[in-house]
């Protein structure tokens, strides 16, 4: 059905602005700021501009895409107009700024960012083509609509990789340094400061190539392939990022060593917080008290700072992780009658109680008060202390197998059937026979259980508790992490840790707007793909479903998620 | 022999009262439907039954055990299961865990169990599995286990939640309006499978039902409940003429096809 | 009945009351210990009491944007906090305009009003910007959806803020007509105080008003009501909505210089705390109910201002004001295990079967 004209341009109008307002914002806030002098192309395009043209391109493809011009020329029109309208925003800004003072109150309205948005051009000129260059941009990103798919999915990936190759630019260099001859090569494509012009053109043409090539292959969905193959392709994937993830930390050495520790002990807390939001619903934003409490835990058993016991950390642990199930149940049972809304917020009280009480005056002859516990012992083992990050890592990983291996068994059992149909129905679930009092304080256990464990390898990698480690933020980095990367889903835990708590690390820029991106992405995610970045896949019947069916009759596979 | 008794049942909601000293007896093996017009208080009933609600006043006896105010969970441990007048399936789990969870009752692997993967929970499992797939076979849905269960279409939710319903093994069964929104062939499929349900495998069947045809045709008993009363009971071929019923109906234009003579089944 | 109850009673329930009884009578004992030691005269707890007042009356009517909203939709709008801190925080750099500009010496009723005018309406602003683009699209998404949503865009707005104004603290200036105390016989009282009090009532009395009296607020009480019937009626519902957002926005913005009027600082995380003892002030007095909030917020400034030196002193408890916050949210814990309808509230019933 063709759309009223009218009702076309108001569309795109209407996209452009919104683009606009996006790109003011990202300006406004800084963030276009301060990723100027990360160059991702060296001389040619800092992260920066990429950030302040991208939106504008990606809402003009949005625009063109809704507008379902009948004509190529409409197409690059509707995309035209969407750019112009988003510069146009930019220009007003600019205007603005040369009027009034807007630093006085946006710290980032700064003079470089008014240079960035007029190209270095003077006023006139500069806003000239400011506007010129929103249509060229918007015209490009309609235009890109009306490319074959291959090629389009051949452009974005080659841009996406050249931008992550000259944004991890840095980390790179450190790795490789170690590689030698491979070292050299790699090298080669990189200038002073992201890449060389000349390595992003070879990037460019390497990858945009292969995913050509690759979009082109008929591919046999995963899904579809006999349990023999099927069984045996898992198999080699286990086995194979076993030995990368064994491997890992030498390969890259300390520095990564540390960040791989992070991301670690947030999975390790991502699959318990998992199994309490993600398999039984239950919305619990004080999560990080039971981190704490694990931490606490052996701090007061090993620490010879407070006096009170002399625990080693191998003794003290399982007490810690005892204690934090024990506090699982204990703040479980007031709250086992609450929905929804009135869950996430007593249970954000409990962990904002517990943060106070570990900060307090009073809990000081215990708790260390504002100090914390220090001293706290590292775990020795066959004679060997662990304590650096390296040693950490390995401690970590066995502890990422064993909750991994337990959610993944709970997920189709009897018990994480009993869980799901909670967060499904509760009401109904009841009414199947289930105990709501059990099933749901069995799944803040079990929440607990990894979250004091973590906590306790915190605590010793630390050698220190504080409380300032256990704030809000913690919860929400573990909420916003399973949340993002696939609520329920184990292999979304990994995702969600790694993209989340990887990134503030390797790109310190983006460490400041963390909390700001996590929370739009939150919103984001919400919005358009509820069900995350890596969807909890059902698993098939493959045992009996062969048996079951009679010849000739169609084996409809399970849709895997698409879209809630 | 009855197998559900309520004796002066009464539920109030604020200064409403929902249920007015009901008196039911649904009979062994019988299929016994609820009729009323909108708001009579119907589905309150099943609820107080199934133990969602606590009556203010009242008993239930479930044979001789006097269930009143127990939990739901109890309640359906004792042998009685309902389906819901909105559908009220698991969306986000396929048909046959669906179906799993309708046997809870009967498995017994826990934590660990679900942990350890010990023989005994390994065996509970597939013959739960099995199990399901029969229950599956038996209510037409053979080869769907796999399906999530809001992608299955409407006819066939229906059907799916009878099965978990019947997967606890029930000895009685609440259907509540099982055939809204169905054509006239659906209906008289699911007449015909609500009668295999009883002379099969021998559950009781309490049934909350507005088309008349569908109440006609299959019910032994009929229960008239209007604004919270019980206000008739007997055959189909009784209600259908008595006037007090009649009234309730016309004066409030709920049913449909009452009033006419419809065939009742021998 | 008491048989039913004693079989709807399990083991929980037991713990949970045993839990509460002790902490109560600790309370209760802590209170009687500092009464007997009669550390505080008469005039600390009045100071405090009033302190109590000019809080609670903050926390009201940023509660009113939460019970409304609950209302209405039926959850809880957790970047509310954010609505509250955007007015004060954005109208500070009018302020520090107008002392530039020797207005705000001159003629401070009009600046102050001036102030007022600005936080409301940007609070009112991301209100409303925030129910139509994370709020409205996912009206029938399952519960735990907009829930998220809402916690996410509570961060977002938050940092965006911190982008936007700077991570520093911002201060808010004093006017000076309101410096030092005023007389009341014997008793000296803040005037800052007063006028905050003063203020928040008379908002709360506008507020009122308009959600009872007028067909704004009869529209606002059908849709909460049942929203099916209220656009059957010929009421806009998706407008209703929008303006339920934009009078929370309203209140909250108003709250907000209040708020700076007695802690002359601004800064991006201002409305985190505030906001959650708003929202347990919402509950105490009932969700959904507007005077339950009114009252509510009052009750728990006075309770929290004058809790620790009345109980948490009596328990022997070092340094009771750092434990301030717990009060509150020990307060929050309990009213929604053992009253969730608050103190004014009717039972929202839980739709079931």
């Amino acid at each position: 059905m063709k759309k009223d004209t009218s009702a076309v341009w108001k569309q795109a109008i209407r996209t452009g602005l919104i683009g606009g307002s996006i790109v003011l914002l990202l300006a406004l806030v800084g963030i276009i700021g301060t990723f100027k002098g990360r160059d991702i192309i060296s001389g040619w395009i800092s992260m920066g501009q990429i950030l302040f043209l991208a939106p504008i391109f990606l809402f003009a493809y949005n625009a063109a895409r809704r507008a379902e011009a009948p004509s190529k020329v409409g197409t690059i029109l509707v995309g035209a107009i969407s750019g112009l309208m988003s510069t146009s925003i930019a220009a007003i800004l600019y205007l603005l700024g040369q009027i009034i003072n807007l630093r006085a109150m946006f710290a980032n309205a700064s003079p470089d960012l008014y240079t960035m948005l007029t190209f270095g051009q003077g006023p006139l000129l500069g806003v000239i083509i400011l506007l010129l260059a929103g249509v060229l941009i918007g015209a490009a990103g309609a235009g890109v609509l009306l490319l074959p798919s291959r090629i389009r999915k051949a452009l974005s990936q080659a841009a996406i990789w050249a931008i992550l190759l000259g944004l991890l630019r840095e980390l790179l260099m450190v790795v490789i340094s170690r590689w030698g001859v491979v070292a050299y090569l790699i090298r080669w494509i990189f200038a002073q400061n992201g890449l060389a012009p000349h390595g992003a053109i070879v990037v460019f043409l390497i990858i945009g190539a292969a995913t050509y090539w690759s979009a082109g292959r008929k591919r046999v969905a995963i899904n579809n392939l006999p349990p023999q193959q099927k069984k045996k392709r898992l198999v080699i994937t286990l086995v194979v990022s076993g030995v990368v993830l064994l491997v890992l930390p030498l390969v890259l050495g300390i520095f990564f060593s540390e960040i791989l520790d992070t991301v670690g002990l947030y999975i390790l807390m991502g699959l318990g917080l998992n199994i309490v939001v993600g398999f039984a619903g239950l919305l619990d934003l004080g999560y990080v008290a039971f981190y704490a409490i694990g931490a606490y835990t052996v701090g007061v058993l090993t620490s010879p700072e407070l006096g009170l016991f002399h625990l080693n950390y191998w003794q003290a642990m399982p007490f810690a992780v005892v204690v934090a199930v024990l506090a699982g149940v204990i703040l479980g049972l007031p709250v086992l009658k609450m929905r929804g809304d009135y869950l996430a917020i007593v249970t954000l009280g409990f962990g904002e109680i517990i943060r106070i009480l570990a900060l307090s005056d009073w809990l000081k002859p215990w708790l260390g008060g504002s100090q914390g516990i220090q001293q706290i012992a590292h775990p020795w083992l066959w004679g060997l202390e662990l304590k650096n990050q390296t040693q950490l890592y390995y401690m970590i990983l066995v502890g990422i197998a064993i909750a991994g291996f337990i959610a993944w068994r709970l997920k189709d059992s009897r018990l994480g059937r009993s869980w799901m149909a909670v967060r499904e129905d509760e009401d109904v679930a009841q009414a199947m026979g289930i105990n709501l009092v059990a099933t749901k304080l069995l799944a803040f256990a079990a929440g607990a259980f990894f979250a004091g464990l973590s906590g306790t390898i915190f605590a010793t990698k630390l050698t220190a508790a504080y409380p300032h480690s256990f704030s809000l933020f913690v919860s929400i980095n573990a909420l916003s992490l399973i949340i993002i990367g696939g609520m329920g889903s184990i292999p979304g835990v990994v995702v969600g840790s790694l993209v989340l708590m990887g990134s503030p690390e390797l790109l310190r820029e983006f460490a400041e707007y963390r909390y700001l991106v996590y929370g739009a992405l939150l919103v984001v995610m919400m919005l358009i793909k509820p069900e995350g970045l890596w969807p909890e896949a059902r698993r098939r019947l493959e045992l009996h479903e062969a048996e079951e069916l009679a010849p000739g009759t169609a084996a409809q596979p399970a849709p895997n998620n698409a879209g809630q | 022999m009855a197998v559900l008794v309520s004796k002066k049942v009464t539920k109030r909601f604020g200064g409403l009262e929902a249920l007015a000293k009901i008196d039911l007896e649904v009979k062994e093996q019988a299929i016994h439907s609820i009729i009323g017009p909108n708001g009579a208080g119907k589905t309150t009933f099943f609820n107080c039954v199934t133990g969602f609600y606590t009556s203010e006043e009242g008993e239930i006896f479930l044979g001789d055990r006097n269930i009143t105010g127990l939990s739901p969970d109890r309640v359906t441990r004792l042998g009685i299961s309902r389906t819901y007048q909105n559908i009220r399936l698991f969306k986000n789990m396929t048909a046959v865990e669906n179906i799993l969870v309708g046997m809870h009752p009967h498995l017994k692997s826990g934590l660990f169990g679900g942990i350890l993967h010990d023989p005994r929970t390994m065996r509970e499992e597939s013959e739960a599995v099995a199990e399901a797939m029969r229950l599956l076979q038996f209510v037409g849905l053979k080869g769907k286990g796999d399906l999530m269960a809001k992608n299955l279409p409407y006819g066939q939710q229906r059907r799916l939640e009878i099965a978990r319903a019947l997967a606890s093994k029930p000895t009685m069964l609440l259907l509540d309006e099982p055939t809204a929104g169905m054509n006239p062939s659906e209906t008289q499929e699911m007449v015909y499978f609500i009668r295999q349900l009883r002379d099969e495998l021998g559950i009781t069947i309490l049934l909350i039902e507005h088309q008349m045809r569908v109440v006609m045709s299959i019910s032994e008993l009929v229960s008239v409940l209007d604004f919270g009363q019980k206000i008739a009971e007997g055959t189909p071929a009784e209600i259908q003429k008595n006037s007090r019923v009649i009234e309730a109906y016309l004066g409030r234009g709920a049913a449909s096809g009452l009033g006419e003579n419809i065939p009742v089944a021998a | 009945m008491l048989r039913t109850w004693r079989q709807r009673i399990t083991f929980s329930d037991v713990v949970v009351w045993a839990i509460g009884l002790a902490i109560a009578f600790m309370v209760v004992y802590g209170t009687i210990a500092t009464l007997r030691l009669g550390k505080y005269s008469p005039e600390t707890w009045l100071d405090l009491v009033i302190t109590g007042l000019a809080l609670g009356g903050i926390y009201a009517l940023i509660a009113l944007g939460y019970t409304l909203v609950y209302g209405i939709l039926r959850m809880i709008n957790f970047a509310h906090s954010e609505v509250f801190m955007s007015g004060p925080f954005t109208a500070a750099f009018l302020a520090d305009a107008l002392v530039k500009t020797g207005i705000w010496d001159r003629y401070p009723l009009f600046s102050l009003a001036l102030v007022l005018l600005l936080a409301a309406v940007v609070s009112a602003t991301i209100a409303f910007l925030l129910e139509r683009i994370a709020y409205r699209p996912l009206r029938t998404a399952p519960r735990l959806v907009p829930l998220i949503t809402a916690i996410g865009a509570s961060f977002f707005l938050q940092y965006a803020f911190r982008g936007l104004y700077g991570s520093g603290l911002k201060g808010f200036p004093t006017l000076d007509v309101l410096e030092g105390y005023w007389s009341l016989g014997t008793i000296q009282v803040l005037k800052t105080q007063v006028v905050v009090i003063f203020g928040a009532l008379a908002m709360m009395l506008i507020l009122f008003g308009i959600v009872q009296y007028t067909k704004f607020g009869k529209a606002m009480r059908s849709v909460s009501e049942d929203k099916e019937t209220a656009a059957l009626m010929g009421i806009d519902v998706d407008r209703t909505i929008s303006v339920t957002f934009i009078m929370g926005g309203v209140s909250a913005g108003v709250a907000g210089i209040l708020y700076v009027i007695l802690f002359p600082v601004a800064h991006f995380f201002m409305g985190f705390i505030p906001g959650i003892k708003a929202f347990t002030a919402a509950v105490l007095g009932g969700i959904g109910n507007v005077p339950g909030a009114f009252m509510g917020g009052l009750l728990l400034g006075v309770l929290e201002s004058v809790g620790p030196s009345l109980f948490l002193d009596g328990m022997g408890i070092p340094a009771p004001y750092q434990l301030k916050d717990v009060i509150a949210f020990v307060i929050l814990v309990f009213i929604l295990i053992f009253r969730p309808s608050g103190i004014l509230g009717e039972r929202m019933a839980q739709a079931k079967a």
